[in-house]
């Protein structure tokens, strides 16, 4: 596996041809990452957003553009009957037309305000707006908090709510996506290292069990190991999640694992050997360091599926101990229109695992090609 | 006097063992009955789990090279390989069996029906519809990922700024399901009719700007689907593309240049010779985003809970457990997802064969 590598690398070149196909092609290539962009970023400047503003106009508007910006009050003179067809500013139209707003010329105009008694119109200009000052933490605080939460809807009403508690669900996602990264690993290298260097009965049938095992739904695990978890008392608990995760994890970790180590050279497992070095020491010695690489690319992979996993979170955790996904997706299915509660919510779930991703991306797209089914 | 030193080591070994289980069963206990503050909780649930799967290994590990030389042989293995072994067994292959054997009872548990579970799963109209939307999925899906996937390679291959476009589009892969849920939510996010009322999720102003009229867009039948598919196609991209464009990078110079000095165009070469190298990765890319279509669930449970004409299996395995309470139906349905795998099992295994990995 490592010659074919090497071999790769040889002969990897640049790029298919030298480049100057430029403009057309960054052009595509620009409007696809535009597209690409465009959800995330939506949710992360309307989490900044004050509540009010939120509900009122799309985030794109923090952003200068050109919009209709109230000038001025306009008082309907006394004589003029509000139910027929009615001139203002040389511009004639009914009240239902006036309260949708006419425009009286290219940049100028007119709309009712309220009911027919207000006899009250708005002035409005196109004008540019500049970057909405607006921004808010108030947002995340909401969410943050466990208590009892107010912000103020579309039209300035008060609402209370309670929060979601997500500080709560960011520890909980911690407690679980830590020693659900760490655990198989080890219990994964450990086995690898015997599939790869001991002699065993059974070693090569239990080894073709490992690779049937990839790539199996865990739907199929669930309801039975459910059940033992009820017996145990186990539901609700971290060591239900980290026990569920490890096992689901294994078939992979075993897999990516045996192919790195089995590949280490014979000759310094048999010159340790020959200085009286026990299988464990040559395994905490020489097989855990020269590892790394493979250990960090699984690390990677596994800590940013545990962390986002919401399948076994649901099923063994419910209610007690939510991790972030699973707080996330209550919120949805509570507060569905609270966008100011779900942007931020999603941007806090979304932080730890986008910081591990940009700062080791290298190691995560290697365990990704190491993952592949096919190997 | 060496047979006295051996039974102190002995004892000594067993009193090692006594202290571990005392230390895993002291913090277990801890965790379970502490109130304080959660940080306290979660740092000691962490250090515990860690410590203690390390300290099993150390203490199994001394037991074993206690033994002597024909019993170690067989101990050191079964240390090493044993748990991962017996956890792969209690979590993946007897509740595989279990799971089969369920499926052949009633939704207590007890009752044989035979094979009405099956006939449910292939019969019921809401298993239809499934089945309809994960095809749909399946094809949808991993057409538009790889065949996009495979454009952003070609196209990224060919500019300055590769490594910036290709990060953007992969960004989505380290986005949860259900985050992705969110952010989906507010780009289809409807507001109502009535006066003055500004959009404020992009598709329905996009619409709107464009003249036509804004929409519950996930409520809409049969095209809901699609709009969902959107997400997967979102996230998943980003994968087809780094596989694919590390083959692509792998396509010797040389095959290039000689086909351009006979004077290939470059449509030519992207499918005479880009398309044929790199066919390997794509079989991988499209297998893997199959299976993955194939189980996906938490897009289709955040975004419209199966509802609106866009259940698919999974969600309707987890629907009829934890909704219904119907276990026998919920087995089947799982089981049904298992046979659809078979057939990539069977490849991985004749690949694995192949390789000969083991001497």
């Amino acid at each position: 596996m490592r010659g074919v590598a090497s071999r790769v690398r040889a002969t990897r070149r640049k790029s298919l041809e030298p480049r100057r196909s430029g403009l057309l092609v960054n052009a595509v290539l620009a409007a696809i990452c535009l597209a690409w962009t465009l959800p995330t970023l939506g949710v992360l400047v309307t989490s900044f957003r004050d509540s009010r503003d939120i509900f009122n106009s799309g985030w794109w508007t923090v952003f200068p553009h050109r919009s209709w910006v109230k000038v001025g009050e306009l008082k309907l003179e006394p004589g003029i009957d509000v139910d027929g067809p009615m001139t203002l500013e040389g511009a004639t139209a009914t009240f239902a037309e006036w309260r949708e707003g006419v425009q009286v010329s290219a940049s100028r105009k007119l709309q009712w305000y309220g009911n027919k008694r207000t006899r009250t119109l708005h002035a409005q200009e196109l004008r540019w707006v500049g970057f909405s000052p607006k921004l808010t933490l108030e947002n995340y605080e909401g969410v943050l908090s466990g208590g009892e939460v107010s912000f103020r809807d579309g039209n300035g009403n008060t609402i209370t709510r309670r929060g979601n508690n997500f500080s709560d669900a960011v520890l909980n996602s911690l407690a679980v996506a830590v020693p659900s990264t760490v655990i198989p690993i080890l219990i994964a290298a450990f086995a690898a290292y015997a599939f790869a260097w001991m002699e065993f009965p059974g070693r090569k049938g239990l080894f073709v069990i490992v690779v049937a095992l990839l790539v199996v739904p865990l739907q199929i695990a669930l309801i039975p190991v459910l059940r033992d978890f009820t017996k145990l008392g186990l539901n609700g608990s971290y060591l239900a999640m980290w026990l569920a995760h490890t096992g689901f994890g294994l078939p992979l970790a075993v897999y990516i694992l045996f192919n790195y180590i089995s590949q280490l050279p014979r000759d310094i497992f048999e010159s340790a050997f020959l200085d009286g070095a026990t299988p464990f020491s040559m395994f905490r010695l020489l097989v855990i360091p020269l590892s790394i690489p493979a250990l960090a690319s699984f690390a990677i992979f596994q800590f940013l599926w545990v962390w986002n996993d919401y399948l076994v979170a649901l099923i063994f955790l419910g209610d007690k101990n939510r991790v972030v996904t699973s707080a996330l997706a209550a919120m949805v299915g509570e507060k569905g229109q609270d966008w100011h509660f779900l942007t931020s919510g999603a941007f806090l779930s979304m932080i730890l695992p986008l910081a591990v991703f940009f700062a080791l991306q290298r190691y995560f797209v290697r365990g990704l090609m190491a993952g592949s089914v096919k190997g | 006097m060496a047979k006295g030193s051996k039974l102190l080591r002995a004892a000594g070994l067993v009193l090692l063992l006594a202290a571990t289980v005392a230390l895993l069963y002291g913090g277990y206990a801890f965790l379970r009955d502490f109130k304080g503050p959660k940080l306290v909780v979660v740092l000691v649930a962490i250090a515990w789990g860690l410590g203690s799967v390390a300290l099993l290994y150390a203490v199994l590990n001394a037991m074993a090279e206690s033994l002597p030389r024909p019993a170690r042989a067989l101990a050191l293995p079964l240390v090493f390989a044993g748990p991962a072994l017996a956890l792969l067994f209690w979590f993946l292959v007897f509740p595989t069996l279990r799971s089969l054997w369920l499926s052949f009872f009633d939704e207590t548990g007890t009752r044989f029906v035979a094979l009405a579970n099956y006939r449910f799963a292939f019969a019921d109209r809401i298993m239809l519809e499934s089945f309809r939307n994960n095809l749909l999925w399946m094809v949808f899906g991993t057409l538009l990922c790889v065949g996009l996937g495979l454009v952003i390679a070609v196209l990224a291959d060919r500019s300055r700024l590769e490594k910036l476009y290709k990060s953007l589009v992969f960004m989505p892969m380290a986005i949860s399901f259900v985050g992705a849920g969110v952010i989906w939510k507010f780009m289809y996010a409807y507001k109502g009719e009535g006066t003055g009322i500004q959009e404020i999720g992009l598709l329905n102003a996009a619409v709107v700007a464009l003249g036509g009229k804004a929409q519950a867009w996930l409520l809409v039948p049969f095209w809901n689907n699609f709009l969902l598919i959107a997400i997967m196609v979102w996230l998943q991209t980003g994968y087809a593309m780094v596989i694919l464009s590390s083959s692509i990078k792998g396509i010797p110079a040389e095959l290039l240049e000689a086909a351009r000095i006979d004077g290939a165009d470059e449509l030519q070469i992207f499918f005479r010779i880009i398309i044929p190298a790199i066919e390997g990765s794509l079989v991988t890319v499209s297998t893997t985003i199959v299976i993955f279509s194939l189980k996906l669930f938490d897009i289709v449970r955040v975004m419209t809970g199966g509802n609106y004409g866009t259940n698919v299996i999974a969600n309707e395995f987890y629907m009829q457990q934890f909704t219904y309470g119907q276990s026998g139906r919920a087995s089947a349905i799982a089981i049904v997802l298992l046979v659809a795998v078979v057939p990539v099992m069977a490849y991985n295994l004749r690949q694995f064969g192949e390789r000969r990995a083991f001497k």
